[in-house]
C-alpha cells in the first residue's frame, strides 16, 4: 500500500522520506531508495498525478534545454568558446552556433569573442554527461557590451521577471534601463547611473521579498520612490 | 585576484560610473559603506574583534604566549600576523595553502602595527634571552565584499586594544584568568586608495575590485596624520599629484574608522 507523506507545499528538507511504496514516481529534487522517495533538496512538496517533485528553495543553477542564460568566455577552442554559465558544467558554443555571420577557416575568433565576454545565450542542449551546448544564432542573442552584472538566486529569477514579464517590464519602464534575466541567475543591466542603480537595488528586493504577495506594486513604489 | 581577463566595456561603464560619482552602491567616490567594530566577541582568545563593513565581514584574534626571544634582541618579544580568507566567505578563494592575497594582507597589516610601533617589544620581555610574551595575531575572512585590508587592520588593531595578558603562575600559562591590559603604544589603521583610470577611490566593493589598475594602502597612525606603512599594488603607476591626493585622503578617511574604533561595542568576555 503507497502512502504520500507530506501535503502538497509542505518544506522538506533532503533526506526526508516523501512517499513510501511504489505507486508514485521520482520527479526533479527526489530519488528513489528502494519502495520509499526521499528528498535531494530543500525545497516545496509538489504532487502531480503520480509524479512527486520538489520546488527547490535555494541551490546553483541546473541547465535546462530551452533555458536562456547570462555566460562568461573562458576560454577559445579550436571548434569554439568555452563558457562559465555559474553552474557546475562548462558549456560550449560552437563555430556553427556563434552567429549568423560567416565564419572564414582561419579567422581569429577572439575578434568574435574574447575571453572575458559575456554573452546571452540560449541551451540547445544537455546530455546525460553534462555536455551543454549554447547557441547565439538569433538575433537577440548577443554580447553584452558595458553595464554590469548582479547574481541573484536562481529559484528566484521567475519572480523577477515576473507573470507574462509583468515585473521586469515594468523596472525597465520606470527606470529606464535595458536589463537581461538569464535562468541561471545572472541579471545584466545597462542605464543611466542613478535608474541602474535603482534597477539593481529592485531586484535584489524582490529576491530578498519574493514570499511577499502584492510584490510588483510595492516594487514599483520603491523604485518610483528612490527615483525622486 | 589576475587582471588578465578584464572586460573593457564593463571597464568602461565602471569608470563612467566612478566619474559621475555613483557606484554600484550609490555611495560617492570618497565614502565608506556603514561600519561596525565589536571587540570581545571569542571567549577563548586574549583579544578579539569583529569588523563589519557593509557586507564585509573580519575576525581578528589575538593569542599570547611565552618564547625564547629571538638571539639577537634578547629583550624584545615580537609579533606574529596571520591571515586566512577562507573558501567561504568568497567564490575567489580556495582552500589550501595560503594564496597571494592573504600572504599580503597579513604582511600589510603586520608592518602598520610593527612600523607604527602599536606594541612596545621591549616591554613583553620577561626574562632577559629566556623569557619573552609573543603575540600571536589570527584574522579571518568572514564574508567578502572587497576592502578586505582596511577591514582586516581595523580589526586587528581592535583586537590588541581588546587583548589582556593571561595569569601566569609557576611558568605555566593560565589561558582562563586574564590580568592586566597589553599596553598599546599607538593605532594603526589602514586606508587604501584605488585607482581607475584617473579615479581615485575608497572603500571598493568586490563587484569593483577586479578593474582597480593600482592601490595604494596607507596606514596611519593619529589624527595628526603620521603615516607609519605604505603598499602599492596593481599594475599601473600612481602621479606624484595622485600620491599627494590619496594621501590626504586617506588621512580624512582614517579619522572616520578612528572614531568606528572608538565607538566599538564590547561584547561579553
Amino acid at each position: 500500500m503507497s502512502k504520500v507523506l507530506f501535503e502538497p507545499k509542505q518544506i522538506v528538507v533532503p533526506g526526508e522520506t516523501l512517499a513510501e511504496g511504489m505507486d508514485n514516481l521520482p520527479g526533479e529534487g527526489t530519488f528513489r531508495d528502494g519502495d520509499k522517495i526521499v528528498a535531494n533538496v530543500l525545497g516545496l512538496m509538489n504532487v502531480k498525478g503520480r509524479l512527486i517533485s520538489l520546488i527547490p528553495l535555494s541551490g546553483k543553477y541546473k541547465p535546462k534545454r530551452d533555458d536562456v542564460i547570462i555566460g562568461r568566455v573562458t576560454d577559445i577552442a579550436s571548434k569554439g568558446w568555452i563558457v562559465n554559465i555559474n553552474c557546475a558544467y562548462h558549456a560550449m558554443i560552437t563555430l556553427k552556433d556563434a552567429t549568423s555571420d560567416f565564419i572564414p577557416k582561419d579567422a581569429n575568433l577572439s575578434k568574435y569573442y574574447d575571453v572575458g565576454d559575456y554573452v546571452l545565450a540560449k541551451i540547445v542542449k544537455v546530455t546525460s554527461q553534462n555536455l551543454i551546448d549554447l547557441s547565439m544564432r538569433d538575433p537577440r542573442f548577443k554580447k553584452l557590451d558595458g553595464g554590469r552584472l548582479i547574481e541573484i538566486n536562481t529559484t528566484k529569477v521567475p519572480r523577477v521577471i515576473g507573470k507574462a514579464a509583468s515585473m521586469i517590464s515594468m523596472i525597465k519602464e520606470k527606470t529606464g534601463c535595458r536589463i537581461f534575466v538569464g535562468q541561471n541567475g545572472l541579471v545584466w543591466l545597462k542605464g543611466e547611473p542613478k535608474g541602474e542603480n535603482v534597477a539593481a537595488e529592485a531586484i535584489l528586493k524582490i529576491e530578498r521579498e519574493s514570499h511577499l504577495s502584492g510584490l510588483t506594486d510595492q516594487i514599483e513604489k520603491f523604485i518610483v520612490k528612490s527615483l525622486k | 585576484m589576475t587582471r588578465t581577463n578584464v572586460n573593457k566595456s564593463f571597464r568602461a561603464h565602471l569608470l563612467n560610473k566612478l566619474q559621475t560619482d555613483y557606484r554600484f552602491d550609490n555611495r560617492k567616490k570618497e565614502e565608506y559603506r556603514d561600519i561596525k567594530v565589536e571587540l570581545g566577541v571569542i571567549s577563548k582568545a586574549e583579544g578579539s574583534c569583529r569588523v563589519t563593513l557593509g557586507d564585509t565581514i573580519v575576525l581578528a584574534g589575538t593569542k599570547l604566549g611565552i618564547e625564547r626571544p629571538y638571539p639577537d634582541r634578547p629583550d624584545t618579544g615580537s609579533i606574529t600576523v596571520n591571515a586566512e580568507l577562507l573558501p567561504m566567505s568568497s567564490p575567489d578563494f580556495e582552500s589550501g595553502p595560503p594564496g597571494i592575497q592573504s600572504i599580503e594582507l597579513a604582511r600589510v597589516v603586520d608592518r602598520s602595527i610593527r612600523e607604527g610601533g602599536a606594541i612596545d617589544f621591549k616591554k613583553l620581555s620577561i626574562e632577559h634571552g629566556e623569557k619573552a610574551w609573543f603575540v600571536f595575531i589570527d584574522i579571518v575572512s568572514m564574508n567578502n565584499d572587497g576592502n578586505l585590508m582596511d577591514a582586516a587592520c581595523l580589526a586587528a588593531t581592535g583586537a590588541l586594544l581588546n587583548t589582556k595578558y593571561p595569569n601566569v603562575k609557576d611558568g605555566i600559562i593560565d589561558y582562563k584568568n586574564h590580568g592586566k591590559d597589553l599596553e598599546i603604544e599607538a593605532q594603526p589603521l589602514l586606508v587604501t586608495v584605488n585607482k581607475i583610470g584617473d579615479s581615485l577611490f575608497v572603500d571598493a566593493l568586490r563587484a569593483e575590485e577586479p578593474y582597480i589598475e593600482a592601490r595604494l594602502s596607507i596606514g596611519i597612525l593619529d589624527d595628526k596624520g603620521t603615516i607609519c606603512a605604505l603598499q602599492k599594488g596593481g599594475t599601473t603607476p600612481f602621479t606624484e599629484e595622485e600620491i599627494a591626493k590619496a594621501l590626504d585622503l586617506a588621512i580624512l578617511k582614517s579619522k572616520e574608522l578612528r572614531k568606528a574604533l572608538k565607538g566599538g561595542k564590547t561584547g561579553k568576555k
